[in-house]
């Protein structure tokens, strides 16, 4: 925490011993870097790995694009990272930025990635909302156990039940948040990367956050509905955004080139597993088959590709 | 299986279950054997029967190195001996050793079966062996293995959708694969709209365990006559899915039951005769 805020919060006598206790133990953990790219806008880019990588590397389950937006009056957290301790990073990275508080933490999708740093948030003091897509309770729910198990296995976190921290304000279609001199859109929409998916436009920088409807470099992960995303795709082309921050890689005022190029792949997957299909393969045959085919210009595709065509099968084999 | 060992392997299922939603057994890829969970399941299942493995001669297993999506991995209990009456496959037992609930499905075949194969897909999260073992009416049995890696990734065993699952549950595709020559064993597939879920989800409002709901058994035939029965449960991926064997003979009807842990019931028939 930068002197600034050490000493504006100190001068608060009642509080002095309690703040002092925050001074104390922030400058022990590293704050995230973040880039802000608008005004008010902060990014922290993720590495391109796998969640949660391995103990001790560079990743630790920093992989995903995590962001705040900064009002006048406080603000919203987007995506907290894949551990507890990435979340209190992520935390005193904000807390260096800015005295607000931390009013909202909105969560774009159930994946470890995004939602595992949630728990730093929630000690604050007044807690701030935390929100998420009307179905994202239950699926976190669901994976919850094997989220903290890959957390235990690979990184040595044993994390309890605590960490994981479920929205209590819940969005069915359309919400807005207000931070004080700016608000965010907040957009539930049908199942398409996850049943889950929830966008964030920043109405003063025409930012949208996208979460992982849009993945750029990393190769896009079907966990949800193939056939779903590609038509939140095409809606998404519509929103009026100057600029969009995806799950994962470079923010970008290019978004829809980024668009096209994950519409790509996924038709792709689409295509080629409809024709495996009809050819009467079966779902590990039409896997083996297109392991090779369709991944040009994107990263981790020996993690993910199988993976999309796994699930992609198992989805296109009910179509008519 | 009888009912002693439906409780003692119940018993086991439970045991995995406390504390920690998920069993954290060790395995070693390179010894099948030392597996605490297994050798539980082996001496209530077999007690001390000699199990010949591996058995190439009998059956193989198919099963991809990494679960690629830990929900849906692919899994193929490839057989080499014919079913004829008097020496046959009676059942196939399929074992996830690492899963919550370890055993995950017996299928019994008749010698009307024609092969006693099986494809299906199931859901894995830890580093495990997968184990299908051929139990002969004659009472040998023979087992392959597999070691399967977990997932890396986001990837976890729930359903993709669970709203969308229970929309469309019961409904069922069932068909026959390629040309049916009567006399020879023909590949059906049977897919049921199911979550199929674990219930291994506590309720964030109550505390409590939402019930696991999942097909339990499915009962196929032709003709009247018996091609397979199996009894499943949740390692089952959402939506299950089977290839399996019969042998046509000429006009009959080919006909599935399928039964939920709600006792809802399930039916789907196909009509099968020469040329189909």
């Amino acid at each position: 925490m930068p002197p600034r805020a050490c000493a504006l919060r100190r001068s608060i006598a009642a509080l002095a011993l309690a703040w002092a206790g925050v001074c104390v133990a922030n400058p022990a953990i590293e704050p995230l870097p973040v880039e802000e790219i608008a005004p008010g806008v902060h990014v922290h880019a993720g590495h391109h790995a796998t969640w949660p990588g391995a103990r001790g590397d560079a990743v630790e389950g920093d992989v995903a694009n995590l962001g705040f937006v900064v009002g006048d009056r406080c603000v919203a957290v987007i995506d907290t990272g894949g551990s507890p301790q990435l979340g209190q990073r992520l935390l005193a990275a904000i807390e260096r930025a800015t005295a607000q508080p931390v009013c909202f933490v909105i969560n774009t999708h159930v994946h470890p990635d995004h939602t595992l740093g949630n728990a730093a948030f929630a000690a604050l003091e007044p807690r701030p909302r935390f929100v998420g897509h009307a179905r994202l309770k239950a699926s976190l729910a669901a994976r919850a156990p094997f989220y903290r198990e890959a957390l235990a296995r690979d990184l040595g976190v044993t994390s309890g039940e605590a960490d994981i921290v479920f929205p209590d304000l819940e969005v069915e279609r359309t919400t807005e948040l207000d931070l004080g001199g700016r608000r965010l859109m907040l957009q539930a929409w049908p199942t398409a990367h996850t049943d889950n998916d929830l966008s964030v436009l920043d109405d003063a920088s025409a930012t949208l956050f996208a979460g992982d409807l849009l993945f750029v470099g990393h190769l896009p992960v079907i966990d949800g509905r193939l056939i779903g995303w590609l038509e939140v795709m095409e809606r998404l082309l519509t929103v009026d955004a100057r600029r969009v921050v995806p799950g994962h890689g470079a923010p970008t005022t290019d978004w829809r080139a980024a668009l096209d190029k994950q519409r790509h792949y996924l038709a792709g997957v689409r295509d080629g597993i409809r024709g495996a299909l009809a050819d009467k393969r079966t779902i590990a045959d039409a896997v083996e088959t297109l392991a090779g085919t369709g991944t040009n210009g994107w990263l981790l595709t020996e993690d993910f590709h199988r993976r999309n065509l796994t699930a992609a099968y198992a989805e296109l084999e009910w179509e008519d | 299986m009888n009912t002693l060992k439906s409780l003692l392997l119940a018993a086991l299922v439970t045991v995995s279950l406390t504390g920690p939603a998920l069993a954290q057994q060790k395995s070693d890829p390179d010894n099948p054997e030392a597996n605490a969970t297994w050798q539980q399941m082996r001496s209530v299942m077999f007690q001390d029967r000699a199990i010949t493995t591996p058995a190439d001669a009998v059956l193989t297993l198919e099963a991809p190195e990494r679960a690629q999506d830990a929900a849906i991995v692919p899994i193929s209990i490839r057989t080499h001996v014919e079913q004829r009456p008097d020496r046959y496959i009676e059942r196939v037992y399929l074992m996830i050793d690492n899963n919550p609930s370890p055993m995950g499905a017996t299928f019994h075949f008749a010698p009307t079966s024609g092969r006693a194969d099986i494809e299906t897909r199931v859901r894995i999260d830890a580093y495990t062996h997968v184990r299908a073992i051929a139990e002969m009416n004659t009472g040998e049995l023979y087992m392959a293995t597999r070691f399967v890696k977990a997932s890396g990734g986001c990837s976890a065993p729930p359903g993709k959708d669970m709203s969308a699952a229970m929309a469309s549950l019961g409904k069922m595709r069932f068909r026959v694969e390629g040309e049916v020559e009567p006399g020879k064993p023909a590949l059906a597939q049977l897919m049921i709209s199911h979550p199929n879920n674990s219930g291994l989800v506590m309720d964030q409002l109550t505390r409590m365990y939402t019930p696991a709901y999942f097909v339990r058994r499915i009962q196929v035939s032709y003709a009247g006559e018996p091609v397979l029965s199996a009894d499943v449960d949740f390692s089952i991926s959402e939506n299950p899915n089977f290839r399996f064997y019969f042998v046509p003979t000429g006009e009959g009807e080919l006909k599935a039951e399928v039964i939920d842990t709600n006792d809802l019931r399930f039916e789907t028939v196909v009509k099968v005769g020469a040329g189909t």
